[in-house]
């Protein structure tokens, strides 16, 4: 039988891949909401495995509102791309710097 | 066996296809390899009993989030050779972080044995299917919850439409006010005179 700490272990890997992409593509948007992606995922796969194995279903219910919240996170982000690329004609980091941020 | 043989190739899978999201070169690639990260992902989901949270996965994530990711990647139109100029930059610090990061993680999955709630004890057999306890618990419990997770994805749709859209000078549209003031009496009407008659304005 397959345990909590295999699912765990699997978790810990996709979030740490998802964090190294932010890491690694540091000028590209894209590829940043991509990662973010990934953590999110890596949270939801944890919140099912703990519920399934604590056999309480809260956990798939709060699964259901982190992926409520990426879906809306993921539309936002994109929009902000596409309206940034029209106004700069890049996608990169560095170039949003308008802020002086 | 087959859930053992099943849970590996899930696992590694989701494993390698998020690797080479982040490693691919062409961001084509890289959604397409979030899809099968989200695929095996939900077959992960699957084998523990989660069947909506699976179904969830594939059709918000796979059929929404990444071809939307897909259509913006295709749609602008980037350069994005130059944007991997630093990449080979930052992965040796960028691969230190992550072996200390998982590290850490994979301390933790060993410590949570020390709390009261489980000690590896096997998975609840469900009495009733997922979907209509998930659906008993959304629909009482987490009500309020859930209605704002609606009121969140309102919130993103219009945002979305706010942020992207655009008012072009050179279309015409219609004006609704001009419509809806309009009365019957100042309407063109279609009359048929007779000959000679003439008619009346």
């Amino acid at each position: 039988m397959i345990g909590l700490n295999a699912y765990l272990i699997v978790a810990a890997a996709v979030f740490t891949i998802g964090v190294l992409g932010i890491f690694l593509n540091r000028r590209n948007v894209i590829l940043m909401l991509m990662a973010i992606e990934l953590i999110l995922l890596a949270v939801n796969i944890n919140l099912v495995a703990f519920s399934a194995y604590l056999g309480d279903l809260t956990g798939q219910v709060f699964a259901m509102f982190v992926l409520t919240v990426a879906a809306a996170e993921a539309a936002i982000g994109l929009a902000i791309l596409v309206i940034f690329f029209r106004r700069r004609g890049t996608i990169a980091v560095d170039a949003a710097d308008r802020m002086r941020g | 066996m087959i859930a053992l043989l099943a849970f590996y190739l899930f696992a590694t899978l989701t494993i390698a296809s998020s690797i080479a999201v982040i490693f691919a070169r062409n961001p084509v690639h890289s959604v397409l390899w979030l899809i099968l990260a989200f695929f095996n992902a939900a077959g992960l989901m699957l084998l523990v009993g989660a069947e909506f949270i699976a179904m969830l996965l594939v059709i918000v994530y796979v059929g929404a989030v990444a071809v939307l990711f897909l259509f913006v990647v295709m749609m602008l139109d980037i350069d994005f050779a130059s944007l991997r100029s630093g990449f080979t930059r930052n992965l040796p610090f960028g691969i230190i972080i992550a072996l200390v990061l998982l590290a850490e993680m994979i301390v933790a999955v060993f410590a949570h044995k020390a709390g009261p709630a489980l000690a590896g004890q096997p998975i609840a057999s469900p009495r009733v299917p997922n979907i209509v306890a998930i659906g008993q618990l959304l629909y009482s419990r987490y009500l309020l919850p859930f209605e704002l997770a609606g009121l969140i994805l309102l919130v993103a749709m219009i945002g979305a439409i706010v942020l992207t859209h655009r008012s072009r000078g050179d279309t015409r549209t219609p004006k609704v006010w001009k419509q809806i003031r309009r009365r019957p009496g100042e309407a063109i009407t279609l009359v048929e005179p007779g000959v000679g008659e003439g008619m009346k304005l």
